[in-house]
Formats: C-alpha cells, sequence, structure tokens
C-alpha cells in the first residue's frame, strides 16, 4: 500500500473578490489542520479517528460554515449537521438539526458507535447528546456577528433575486446558478457561505474515512436538511476510498456525489484522480460542488467546478499543498 | 417497452405461517394499489404521478408501517418519513420526522417541486406543510392498537423491532430470527416506468418499532432507499442502518450504468452479495419495462404488473 494521506476542505464557491486577509486566515486555519492530522497519523491514529479530530478543529474556529461560525437559518438561528464513515466496515453516523452540540462530528461519531441506529436529528439528537454528556453550549455561541451580517444580505438579495414560491426559471429547483456563474444556492456568491468543512483520511493500514459537517445553507428554512449528513450524498467510505463533498448541497444529493466516486471507481476500475474528474464533470448537472478523496493506495485527490475550494492535502511522502482557486 | 409497476409494503421475518386473518388484507391490499396503479399507467399518466399516488393508498392502509399504522417511536408518537424521485430530471424530494400530515409522500414531493431545497424535517417540514395548506390529521389518526401492542413488546424485550411482528399472542418465537433480537419490518414504496419510458420512485414510512425519537432511516435518503435515473428505479425496505451505509438504491442503478449489467442481475447481487442476511428487499424496474423485486429476508410483500399481461401479487 501506499502509505497515509489526508486531504481537508472549507468548502467550494469563494467569492472572487475574497479580501488577501481572508485568504491567508483560510489558508492558515487548513494548513493547522492539516498539520493536525499529520502529527495524528505519524502517531499512528486510525483514520476515523484523525477525521473526527481534524474536523473538530474546523468545527471549533469561526472561520469556515460549521459549527461555529455556521450560517444562519431564515430565522436567524444556527442548526448544524455532520456526518461520518468509517471505510473499514462502512459503518456511518449522521446528525441533523443540532441547535447546542458543540461539535457535530463528535455526536455523529457517537450515533455511529453508541447507538443502535446511523442517522439523529433535531429533539432526538440533542436528547441523545445530553444522554452520552457532549459538551452543550447555547445556540449564541454559534452565530457570528458576520453570519448575522450575511444573513440580511441573503435576505436582501432574495427579495430581489426570487420569491421561491414562485417558479421562476432554474431558481426553483436544485442547482441553480445557471445564468451566472457567481450565484451559489441562488444567492450572489459575495453572501453565499461555502457550505461545509470535511476531511477524509487513508491510515498506514489503508483504512479510510471520511467526516463533514456543517450549518447548511444562509438563509435557510428551518428544517433543510442538505447534503452533509447523507451518506452517499455528502460523505461516503469504504474499502476503496473516503469522499467529503461541498457545494450545492441539492445538486450533491441528486448525483450521489460521495458514492459515485467510489462507485465508478469499483464498477469502471477507475484510479482516484479519474473518478474524482469524472465525477465532477459528470454528475453535476448544472449544479456547483467540490470535493476531496482518498484512496487505499494512498493517493489524495480534489475536484471542484465552481470558482475555488478551500483545501489542503498531503500524503506521506512529504507532499503538502494548501489552495484556494484552480 | 411498455409501462411496468412494482410496490412492497415491506420485508421482513414475515412468519411462513402467517395467519389469514393477516395475509388476507395485506394481500387484497397489495392487489387494490396495484390496479390502482396499472390504470393511472393505462392512462397514460406519467410515472411520478403513478408512485405518488400508489404510495399514498399504501400510505391510508393501515395495516402498513407508513401513514397511517405506522410504528411507534420510544416516546409512543409517529414520525414518519419519505422520498420521491423523478428518474429523467433527477429531482427529488423527501420529509422526516412528520407527525400530523396524512400523506408523508406527497408532502415530499412539494418540497421537491414547491422549494429550492431537496430534504425538509421535524418542525420545519411540519411548518412548510401548513404553508402549503397539505391534509394533516391529528396522531390518533395514524396509531392503531396493533403498533401500541408492538410498542409494548419492544419495551419489554428492549429492542428496537423492525416492524414486521405480529403483536404476539402466545410469544410464539417464530419472529426471533436474527442473533441481535431484530425483526424486520414495514415501509412501503412504489417504483414505475411509464409508457414514455420516465422512470420514478417513492417510498414512505413509520420507521422502526421503539426508534429514538429523531431517528432517521433510510426511506428519506436518496440513494439509499429511493432512487431513480434514466435507467432504473428503486425503492427499498429492511434495516435502515444497513440499507443507508450500503447505498442501497443507488448502487443497483450504478451497477446498470458503469458495469452494463442488466436490472435483475444488478438488484440481486447488490440484495443477495453486498446485504447481510435478512436486512434487505427492493423492488425495482428498469426503462426497458422489467421488474425485479429481491429481498433476503423471510419474504416481502409485493405485487408487480407490466404492459404485456403479466402480473403477481406475493409474500
Amino acid at each position: 500500500m501506499g502509505g497515509w494521506a489526508i486531504a481537508v476542505h472549507g468548502g467550494a464557491g469563494v467569492d472572487p473578490n475574497l479580501p488577501p486577509q481572508r485568504q491567508e486566515e483560510a489558508k492558515q486555519l487548513l494548513a493547522r489542520c492539516l498539520n493536525l492530522g499529520i502529527s495524528s497519523l505519524r502517531s499512528n491514529a486510525s483514520a476515523i479517528d484523525v477525521v473526527e479530530l481534524v474536523v473538530r478543529e474546523l468545527e471549533t474556529d469561526p472561520l469556515f460554515n460549521s459549527g461555529r461560525g455556521s450560517a444562519l437559518t431564515a430565522k436567524g438561528t444556527v442548526e448544524m449537521e455532520a456526518s461520518i464513515m468509517d471505510g473499514t466496515k462502512r459503518r456511518c453516523g449522521a446528525v441533523s438539526g443540532l441547535t447546542t452540540v458543540k461539535n457535530p462530528i463528535s455526536l455523529a461519531r457517537l450515533v455511529m458507535d453508541k447507538s443502535p441506529h446511523s442517522y439523529l436529528a433535531f429533539s432526538g439528537a440533542e436528547e441523545f447528546a445530553r444522554l452520552q454528556g457532549v459538551e452543550v453550549v447555547e445556540n449564541e455561541y454559534f452565530i457570528t456577528p458576520e453570519n448575522v451580517g450575511m444573513l440580511k444580505l441573503a435576505k436582501e438579495a432574495n427579495t430581489i433575486l426570487f420569491d421561491y414560491r414562485i417558479p421562476t426559471n432554474g431558481y426553483d429547483t436544485c442547482g441553480a446558478g445557471v445564468e451566472s456563474p457567481m450565484k451559489m444556492n441562488g444567492l450572489p456568491i459575495s453572501v453565499y457561505a461555502p457550505e461545509t468543512v470535511g476531511c477524509v483520511v487513508v491510515d498506514k493500514e489503508g483504512r479510510c474515512a471520511a467526516a463533514t459537517s456543517t450549518g447548511g445553507l444562509m438563509n435557510k428554512m428551518t428544517g433543510r436538511i442538505g447534503d452533509s449528513p447523507l451518506i452517499g450524498a455528502g460523505t461516503y467510505a469504504c474499502e476503496l476510498c473516503g469522499v467529503s463533498c461541498t457545494g450545492e448541497g441539492e445538486a450533491i444529493i441528486r448525483g450521489t456525489l460521495a458514492r459515485e466516486v467510489a462507485a465508478v471507481m469499483e464498477y469502471k476500475g477507475l484510479g482516484l484522480q479519474e473518478a474524482v474528474d469524472f465525477v465532477i464533470k459528470n454528475r453535476l448537472d448544472e449544479g456547483f460542488a467540490g470535493l476531496i478523496a482518498v484512496s487505499n493506495k494512498g493517493e489524495v485527490a480534489y475536484g471542484f467546478n465552481c470558482n475555488g475550494m478551500f483545501r489542503g492535502c498531503a500524503t506521506e511522502d512529504g507532499f503538502m499543498e494548501v489552495g484556494i482557486w484552480e | 417497452m411498455g409501462w411496468a409497476i412494482a410496490l412492497h409494503g415491506g420485508a421482513g421475518d414475515i412468519p411462513l405461517s402467517l395467519p389469514l386473518e393477516s395475509r388476507q388484507p395485506r394481500e387484497e391490499a397489495l392487489r387494490r394499489c396495484l390496479q390502482i396503479g396499472v390504470e393511472a399507467l393505462k392512462a397514460k399518466k406519467p410515472s411520478l404521478d403513478v408512485v405518488e399516488l400508489v404510495v399514498r393508498e399504501l400510505e391510508n392502509i393501515p395495516q402498513f408501517n407508513a401513514g397511517k399504522g405506522s410504528v411507534l417511536t420510544n416516546k409512543g408518537t409517529v414520525e414518519m418519513e419519505a422520498s420521491i424521485m423523478d428518474g429523467s430530471t433527477k429531482n427529488c424530494g423527501a420529509v422526516s420526522g412528520l407527525k400530523t400530515v396524512v400523506n408523508a409522500v406527497s408532502l415530499a414531493r412539494l418540497v421537491m417541486e414547491k422549494t429550492p431545497h431537496v430534504y425538509l424535517a421535524f418542525d420545519g417540514a411540519e411548518e412548510f406543510a401548513k404553508e402549503q395548506g397539505i391534509e394533516t390529521a391529528d396522531s390518533s389518526h395514524f396509531i392503531t392498537a396493533e403498533n401500541v401492542e408492538r410498542l409494548k413488546q419492544a419495551n419489554e424485550a428492549h429492542r428496537v423491532q423492525l416492524d414486521y411482528t405480529q403483536p404476539l399472542q402466545n410469544g410464539s418465537k417464530e419472529e426471533r430470527p436474527n442473533a441481535n433480537g431484530d425483526v424486520q419490518l414495514g415501509t412501503v414504496g412504489c417504483v414505475s416506468v411509464d409508457s414514455y419510458g420516465n422512470l420514478a420512485a417513492a417510498t414512505s414510512t413509520g420507521g422502526l418499532v421503539n426508534k429514538r425519537v429523531g431517528r432517521i432511516g433510510d426511506s428519506p435518503i436518496i440513494g439509499a432507499g429511493t432512487y431513480a435515473s434514466e435507467l432504473c428505479a428503486v425503492s427499498c425496505t429492511g434495516k435502515g442502518e444497513a440499507i443507508l451505509c450500503a447505498t442501497v438504491a443507488r448502487d443497483v442503478a450504478a451497477m446498470m450504468e458503469f458495469k452494463g449489467v442488466p436490472l435483475e442481475e444488478a438488484a440481486s447481487y447488490v440484495i443477495h452479495e453486498c446485504m447481510p442476511k435478512g436486512t434487505a428487499g427492493l423492488v425495482a424496474v428498469s426503462a426497458a419495462g422489467e421488474v425485479a423485486m429481491p429481498y433476503n429476508t423471510t419474504g416481502m410483500f409485493r405485487a408487480c404488473a407490466t404492459e404485456d399481461g403479466y402480473s403477481e401479487v406475493a409474500i
């Protein structure tokens, strides 16, 4: 086998006018998380432990849209979701609708390890969190002033752009953004919050794992679930690979994106990068998204069809890269 | 070529000696729902309408675990979920955690057609239901005596039960099949290909007996319990957690798409080679008008019909 490999992302679809300082902050955070994962891998941690550790770090930092710093619902609250998958036995855990759990990815892991279920949501998930004794905080903890401002802009943009109750060309169904490449999920790129953070890892033993976490879509309807907690859509891991996606949730769900990468590897015999490229090219129709992936051979790959994706990757042979644009 | 339709009322450890009074109403119900679907297809209705129509009918029948007759959570409440997918456009809709909506599959369709989202759940979904003016009822409409009894037994056994057990009159051990004590379940679903070659799939359920409040299974998850593409349409039933991790519905379609395997083979492979015994079943149709209904449990309530006159109702 090829040794360990790790990739992280902080969302696909980046404002081309993002101030350089923000870009720098993002790259530093990605590098820090990569290094955290790398140290763990060097100490022989298993893939599933590493993905959880790294995503926790991303959730705790307010920079990206997960945990603290999550995008806000139409009501100005935070509803977080996450999923994690262990490739060796194809076990999975997912959570949605969290409002007080400090680290959603850890709760998803507990669902996988400590409950007879695979997916818990809303009040049931919150209850389970308390039973498990995970750290909980007030909803306000997750809300940042920046996102309060973004929500306001998003609402204004929506009033001008479209009333989704009236079917208009392309905006009323999933996979919007046809007319202008600078819109994602119906919002101008400047207010669109890249949706998600994620991490994929293959450890020294060739075991793959994947984890994804998000606050979801800015100004989403309460109760809206995106791709991040859906196994096969936002997250997938099996014996061959681990995948985490980000971008327009609806497009990722329709394209069952994460599973696709594994499926073309399995059924078409494609290699990792080939599979990633194939899926990005063919499975998104008019939707915009990106993904990161690792294979059990120690390879790492990423792809995106939108404007930029915050990402970082590293392999055991010393390769390391952090980037935002093409 | 030609239209084809298949539907299910749940796979599970349906006892081989299921008493007549339990068999008959279910078989008749399957027959009736099949007829409704067939009439609609003959009248040239599109697949998406057909699957919604048939699943609505199945939801309204108390003997199946969906809508009316949904199994109960650990708190004695109902939490229903459903999803629907249009194979020609890949548009899809899903809902979870519904307490008052009479026809979950119809709300899933509204999510697909009337919002920019794919999936709404719990309070948000209920709110949306009110806005849309869809039919709602209070919990007494959905809760049946049989399911209250199932919950009681599950509590006594401290089990989460996949629901196809009849409330036991005599503690017979027939339904104790697996080492883990789980018994098998309900869920309803329908897949069809219409005269124009359009495919659609829909699945609806109350979930697992004694499930933790907030538990989501495979039925509302696109790619797991439901999937439709231009090649085929699939609806699954069985142990939700297993179906989710194996993305069963998508897998059948992926094998057909990427390996060029025909429907029957793909469906059979996924169920018999990829899923642990006793965990899953599915119904599927292909664009060519073929039908497949494999299951690795003792039985699966199912029915199908094709344009050339073939039809079947079985357990």
